[in-house]
């Protein structure tokens, strides 16, 4: 922060000199002016509130704090996690007992997959695993420019930038571009780390309903009056709208053609996060911009994770140069942390190679998720949220008690009982309070295309037993 | 009032007594009398045994010098002359005459509000693209202690780069945290994170919470508990997140944070998201800091006045770019005295300092428990990725259940974990052998010869004594470009730092000792450094310290409190 007032103070003293001496007469008389009032007599009115030492003494004596945080209960839903032993690949070892997996992001099964994990050693044996460094200082390897610009060919952008956590991708892309005073347009539905990008970014926030493009529309109306109003700050008031792909939170589409449209019509940028729906939509698995054939360039910036599909560890952003490149120097997540490990942007890249070299697994994973889809529809006393081509739908309780809790406890005895039944699933986890619209409780039932049609047939009758067991 | 410091008879130990006070000690007599020349000394903290016995148990001496006034003056003009072509240059792009390289926006959308305000990136397109060749400068092979890097070029003044396929190879590396070696891509830590690899693939897909809770991350924390000496402990997948992502959970409206004036950008991000109020101390400045306490508590929270939820004071270890470390017995006795928290960053101490690599709370010998948040990361000392919070039970319950990157991030790579799980238990002994114990002992020791050597040398050196962060100060911007790349002719690969990551006019080298560099590879690069300084002129100090042999190496500097 220092530094900043030092640059001003540079330009200031530039100032000085070009300013013509009329000017600095009057500067003068001001500050002798100001000078003047700040001796002035005037009312204290601070002067009585002084406290003496022995006061302030008091006053510390007295405080106390509350503690730190506050106790946890022992039996808190979200305190005891299951554990997972050994890969949590397509079977899976939750709390000792081998279940088929219908609760990890893998949707290509590319966790254990034998190439990726040959390519991961081979590079663990190059570099080792940390890379003991920013990107700027020595931390830049190879493999993270191979797959930067792998990620561009592969998304058919002119540039990608790989960041070292999914979770921070969007969450420092954000306030990389969206200063105070810009507004954000954002669906009610986006996931926490947008969330906390467009905290970070500390611009106007506008959520619309979700996929509601006429509210959306309505709310861009309002802000054009407004920009009528005030030509001058709508000149300097730069506007986003952020979207998902695929919604994490509600498993379906944004309808991106509508608002390629709306982004044109009123001017606005669109930032669109895509870490559900990279590597499952589209004929290659480019996402929604593929699936719905929308030129990629008409967005402006696409982030999303390595983690699910991928199933690495890592996410990135890519769109045009003129926009990606500004991260380089202003994306916090990417300036101010260590870069990804090596071996993991090798499991990355190898899990590209895979993905163009078949691309027939998107079409596999599509049949498996309407598959999925319609053998889980219809189940008695659940809802099935979310679009048929989702690898991550959500059951909800179709009649919820009232209480939040409690659908939390009986959607946790179903997975309880499915897990009994060697069927892994797990409830969707939110931070209750720190969710700005929380969605209410359900089961994540996640699609892979390793899951073959007996797993599925399990599935569905471990849940439709469950739910005869557990629902009345 | 607080009895800690009442005793003490050192004025730069910025005490209750001493905002009081503020009269001149004997001792500080001494110490000017001392280094002939006390107008030369910027600031320099020494606390010793004799006449500190509470609050420090062996010799903590930090200097920062000032900066020569003729130096700064061209600094300024440097800047100056920067800032006047660079307008210039802008003019001349602006008409055409100059071709400009910087990507441009698509005519459709030229009609959008200007996704960056014009001046925005003055400072890039005119300083930094001149000397961008400094920083990511790409590498092809372990970040130990050599490391070969991608030989790049540039024919258009660094606009774009070209890697001409060449490698240089065996640069000496400077720039990493590896501080104690663990980078490595041999012996048993990458054997058993190889081993890992084969079993479990290298992702997780999936978070803590939900299905991404192995065995190895409950072992992990486990054993980082044990290591630091509390009671639990939690680990998340990036450094960044795990402050920037965690601090909201500790504290929140109605709460003040107290954070140092050069806290880590994690550290102001994750206080930032946590809507509590921030208050700033001056670096380091336990004066500064007690009186943002006092007043805290006795006003309370602005316009209403309400006393505050709770008080949370954050500080690093070791600070990055100043090489300096925290004053934490202070601020320790601050913290009790005052009733607040405290969260302690120890991205960079953590295996880097104390006798046995366990952090700044190692080194100065004091209570784990006296810490209320410990944080660190895996990245740096232990050769990994990620980084942890370690603290009482409840804490980490609380964070269990209630940390952003349990609930939304996915958790640990398998081999990252295993990483830290065998590197950490060579830096305690647990693998059977005193290579950790080694290492520790072998980066202080090089630390304290590097840092002899360079002010022996002239130069000017922030810091602590025991800090393996070592800032050597070039000032003015040209230098800046300069060092570097001469540094890279003779093979030496080191990071230069300049204003915005620096005050404008403290443009600095900064040098990270590795326990894995040998005397032979510290000695060429000091002669290295010699050389590119007196061709540079960068032997800027004015008390420079005489050789002396009657002093020879202390080769044991943890000796007086070695168990």
């Amino acid at each position: 922060m220092a530094s900043g007032q030092q640059w001003v103070l540079v330009e200031m003293v530039q100032a000085f000199y070009e300013a013509p001496a009329y000017h600095l007469i009057l500067e003068g008389i001001l500050i002798l002016w100001i000078i003047r009032l700040l001796f002035s007599k005037t009312y204290k009115l601070h002067e009585t509130y002084k406290l003496t030492e022995k006061e302030k003494e008091d006053l510390i004596e007295e405080w106390q704090p509350e503690p730190l945080v506050p106790p946890v209960s022992k039996d808190h839903p979200s305190l005891n996690y299951d554990i997972v032993t050994g890969p949590p690949s397509h079977k899976i070892i939750i709390n000792g007992k081998e279940c088929t997996n219908f609760a990890s992001f893998n949707f290509l099964g590319l966790l254990d997959n034998e190439r990726v994990k040959q390519k991961a050693l081979a590079s663990l044996k190059k570099y080792g695993v940390g890379t003991c460094g920013p990107r700027g200082f020595y931390g830049t390897f190879d493999v993270h420019l191979e797959l930067e610009s792998r990620l561009a060919r592969f998304m058919k952008t002119e540039e990608a930038i790989i960041y070292s956590y999914g979770f921070a991708t969007i969450a420092s892309a954000i306030p990389a571009y969206s200063k105070r005073g810009d507004i954000i347009f954002v669906d009610e539905a986006a996931c926490f780390s947008i969330q906390k990008g467009l905290q970070a970014s500390r611009s106007f926030i506008k959520y619309f309903k979700h996929n509601d493009m006429e509210d959306l529309e309505r709310l861009l109306k309002e802000q054009e009056l407004e920009d009528q109003r005030n030509p001058r700050k709508a000149r300097v008031t730069r506007k986003f709208i952020v979207v998902e792909g695929l919604y994490i939170n509600t498993a379906d589409i944004c309808p991106l053609p509508e608002l390629v449209e709306l982004k044109y019509k009123y001017k606005v940028r669109i930032f669109l996060e895509e870490s559900l729906s990279f590597g499952v939509l589209g004929e290659h698995g480019r996402g929604v911009t593929e699936h719905y054939g929308v030129n990629i360039d008409d967005i402006d910036l696409i982030s999303a994770n390595m983690e699910n599909a991928v199933a690495s560890i890592g996410g990135f952003c890519c769109g045009r140069s003129f926009v990606i490149d500004h991260q380089r120097l202003s994306g916090q997540g990417y300036c101010f942390s260590a870069s990804l490990p090596p071996m993991l942007a090798a499991a990355a890249i190898e899990a590209l190679n895979i993905m163009e070299e078949d691309p027939d697994i998107f079409a596999v994973l599509r049949k498996k998720c309407k598959h999925v889809y319609k053998a889980l529809q219809g189940t008695p006393g659940l809802k099935l949220v979310g679009v048929p081509f989702a690898p991550a739908l959500h059951l909800q309780l179709e009649r919820s008690s009232g209480s939040r809790d409690s659908d939390m406890q009986l959607l946790r005895s179903l997975v309880d009982y499915c897990l009994e039944g060697q069927v892994a699933l797990t409830l969707a986890r939110y931070l209750e309070k720190e969710e700005r619209f929380l969605p209410p409780p359900s089961i994540r039932v996640v699609v892979t295309i390793e899951q073959t049609e007996e797993d599925i047939q399990k599935l569905v009758s471990c849940i439709q037993e469950a739910v005869s067991a557990n629902l009345k | 009032t607080s009895a800690d410091y009442s005793s003490c008879r050192c004025q730069r130990c910025y005490s209750v007594r001493y905002l009081r006070e503020r009269g001149m000690t004997g001792h500080m007599k001494r110490l000017i009398a001392m280094s002939a020349g006390a107008s030369m000394l910027g600031r320099q903290i020494v606390h010793s045994d004799s006449h500190h016995g509470s609050l420090y148990s062996r010799p903590f001496i930090e200097s920062f010098e000032e900066t020569p006034m003729l130096v700064a003056v061209l600094t300024y003009m440097g800047y100056g002359i920067l800032t006047i072509f660079g307008y210039l240059r802008d003019f001349l792009r602006h008409w055409k005459i100059e071709r400009c390289h910087i990507a441009r926006e698509r005519e459709v959308q030229k009609d959008f509000v200007p996704l960056y305000q014009d001046f925005e990136n003055f400072y890039t397109r005119n300083l930094y693209m001149r000397i961008r060749d400094n920083w990511n400068r790409p590498i092809c092979s372990v970040p130990g202690a050599k490391m070969d890097l991608m030989e790049r070029a540039s024919h258009d003044y660094n606009w774009t780069f070209e890697y001409t396929g060449r490698v240089v190879q065996d640069v000496i590396n400077l720039g990493s945290y590896n501080y104690l070696g663990f980078a490595e891509n041999t012996g048993p830590c990458a054997d058993s994170a190889a081993e890992v690899t084969m079993k479990y693939g290298v992702g997780v897909a999936s978070t803590r919470q939900e299905t991404g809770n192995l065995d190895r991350h409950e072992e992990m924390e486990k054993l980082v508990a044990k290591f630091l000496g509390v009671e639990s402990a939690m680990a998340f997948g990036m450094g960044f997140a795990t402050n920037s992502m965690n601090i909201p959970a500790l504290a929140g409206k109605g709460c003040l944070i107290l954070s140092d004036e050069l806290n880590h950008a994690s550290l102001v991000l994750g206080a930032r998201l946590s809507g509590s109020i921030i208050r700033v101390f001056k670096h380091n400045n336990m004066q500064s800091l007690e009186k943002l306490l006092r007043e805290a508590i006795v006003h309370g929270q602005p316009r209403t006045h309400r006393p505050w939820k709770k008080i949370l004071i954050v500080v690093e270890g070791i600070y990055s770019m100043e090489g300096s470390i925290v004053h934490l017995p202070e601020v320790i006795a601050l913290k009790k005295h005052y009733r607040a928290y405290l969260y302690l960053d120890e991205a960079h101490s953590i295996g880097a300092l104390g006798p046995r690599g366990r952090g700044v709370v190692d080194y100065f010998g004091l209570d784990p428990c006296d810490v209320d948040v410990m944080m660190g990361t895996f990245t740096k000392s232990f050769g990994a990725a990620g980084g942890y919070i370690a603290g009482k039970r409840e804490l980490i319950e609380y964070l269990r259940s209630h940390s952003h990157s349990a609930v939304y991030a996915t958790s640990m790579s398998p081999p990252v974990v295993e990483q830290i799980i065998t590197s950490m238990k060579c830096i305690m002994g647990e693998d059977g052998t005193a290579i950790g114990r080694e290492r520790v002992r072998q980066l202080a020791e090089n630390t304290v010869y590097f840092r002899k050597r360079l002010r022996e040398m002239g130069f000017i050196i922030y810091g602590n004594n025991d800090s393996p962060v070592i800032p050597m100060m070039l000032y003015m911007p040209a230098k800046i470009g300069a060092f570097g790349r001469e540094m890279l002719k003779r093979n030496i690969g080191v990071v230069v730092v300049g204003f915005p990551a620096t005050p404008i006019i403290e443009s600095r080298a900064r040098f990270c000792i590795s326990a894995a560099h040998t005397k032979d590879m510290l000695n060429r690069a000091l002669s290295v450094i010699s050389e590119v300084g007196d061709l540079l002129q960068l032997k800027y100090s004015r008390h420079r310290i005489q050789p002396s042999l009657a002093r020879p190496f202390d080769d044991n500097v943890y000796e007086d409190i070695d168990d």
